[in-house]
């Protein structure tokens, strides 16, 4: 008798909706709302929005393939803790590799580690898909999420950025003739560079983002 | 053996600890020898930009041997010092951990004095600073010019301040107001302070703290105080 072995496409259009969902639809900062506190803490300047966009994409993703690969082992009374422990591992792991070989990115993702570990979305797919899943589409979905999240952030940390401080990646971008103190008409707007002005464009994002996907919006 | 049952748990909990830990301690170990060569160079970068030297460093190819060689070239001595502005001899500056000294009794601070020679001729005299910003240490260097007095420049590094707003403390831009600035009034101790709200330009004793870093930027005006009162003697001393 043979066994037929139900084989699916690497990137079937099932896995592929993986990715992209969370980019857009299941957002998990405008949709769902995790992962805030770090959005708020670390998007002052650009290049550390990127920095941690790209910690949180490798964590998540890692974080997801080894609790799929570990989900029919884990006792699921200490599932959280086991979730824990992962993440916490990976996130030090990546510290201690920066630190050796990257010094200057390390300097700069310093605070941002304990955030990583924190941040709620990494638990969330582990707990919500990966211990459910297998190994491959679990990464996609640990991807779709990571990416998901660091647009928000990238975006979040280009307009603080640039109205806050007037640089980007700090090359300066708006002319330091512009400025009053310079004899201009210019000045950063300070509200940009304190924490609730990340939550305001957030929420200009949730704004934009219902009203081109319509579906989004709950039915009163 | 079931999955549910509690001597499953106990086995996969402990197993679980033992392999992370095995397996973090691993990293630490076979990693430290890297990162302490990083924290080394990071800290001659450090003491080479308070006196504006090392500014190709980002295009070098190989950072450490750039930097160690710029550090031998410009650094001509490296002394101790007390408080009471005598040499102290048997201890290497470089590995003088100021943390450690600033929590012995005044009298037994053993305080490094880096010597500068630069290429125009003139000598200045690099001292480190250490102190408390808002989550975690902040440090750097100051270098004086030989009248003790002119400040010629000033490089500072933090921990764990917020990123655009104490963390700039950092920045060139801020750094380099404190470049001919006045530790001294009427020969009188003064320090330099932090303003918030700007600071004229032609106050010598005063620079524009960080926006949106207030506790930063008051840590930081303590640091250069707390340091460089104890030098005081030192200076005294040398100038004569």
């Amino acid at each position: 008798m043979s066994v037929k072995i139900e084989s699916e496409p690497l990137f079937s259009a099932k896995n592929l909706k993986l990715i992209t969902d969370p980019i857009n639809k299941n957002n998990p900062i405008t949709v769902l709302v995790l992962g805030i506190c770090s959005a708020l803490a670390v998007t002052v300047k650009l290049e550390p929005s990127v920095v941690m966009a790209i910690s949180v994409i490798a964590v998540v993703t890692l974080a997801n393939v080894i609790t799929s690969l570990l989900r029919n082992t884990i006792p699921s009374r200490i599932r959280i803790i086991v979730q824990l422990v992962i993440i916490a591992s990976l996130v030090i792991l990546v510290d201690e590799i920066l630190k050796a070989f990257a010094y200057d990115v390390s300097k700069q993702l310093s605070v941002f580690v304990g955030l990583i570990i924190t941040n709620c979305i990494i638990m969330g797919r582990l707990e919500a898909f990966a211990l459910g899943n297998k190994p491959w589409p679990s990464a996609l979905d640990g991807l779709g999420n990571g990416i998901g999240y660091g647009v928000i952030l990238v975006i979040v940390g280009f307009f603080r950025e640039l109205l806050g401080s007037g640089t980007l990646w700090d090359y300066r971008v708006i002319p330091e003739s512009f400025y009053i103190s310079n004899g201009g008409f210019y000045e950063n707007n300070g509200l940009f560079i304190l924490p609730p002005m990340a939550l305001i464009i957030v929420g200009i994002i949730i704004w934009i983002q219902r009203s081109r996907t319509r579906e989004l919006i709950e039915n009163e | 053996m079931k999955k549910q049952s509690n001597l499953y748990i106990f086995m996969y909990s402990s197993v679980m600890v033992i392999i992370v830990a095995a397996l973090l301690s691993l990293a630490s170990t076979a990693l430290r020898p890297f990162q302490e060569k990083n924290i080394e160079t990071e800290k001659r970068l450090d003491i080479l930009r308070s006196v504006g030297r090392a500014t190709e460093v980002s295009s070098a190819s190989n950072k450490h041997e750039y930097v160690g060689n710029e550090f031998n070239q410009v650094v001509v001595e490296q002394l101790v010092v007390n408080r009471k502005g005598n040499r102290v001899e048997g201890v290497d500056p470089f590995t003088v951990d100021l943390k450690v000294e600033f929590a012995k009794p005044e009298a037994e601070q053993n305080l490094p004095v880096y010597v500068a020679k630069l290429n125009d001729g003139s000598t200045k005299y690099i001292l480190p600073l250490l102190g408390r910003g808002l989550w975690g240490p902040i440090w750097g260097y100051i270098s004086l010019d030989d009248d003790f007095n002119t400040v010629y420049g000033a490089s500072f590094a933090h921990k764990s301040e917020t990123p655009g707003l104490g963390a700039e403390i950092a920045n060139v831009d801020f750094q380099q107001q404190f470049k001919g600035k006045q530790i001294f009034r009427d020969s009188k101790f003064v320090s330099i302070s932090v303003v918030k709200g700007g600071a004229g330009s032609s106050d010598p004793h005063s620079v524009d703290a960080v926006s949106g870093g207030t506790i930063t930027s008051q840590g930081l005006e303590d640091m250069i105080k707390d340091c460089l009162m104890g030098y005081q003697e030192f200076f005294k001393k040398s100038k004569n």
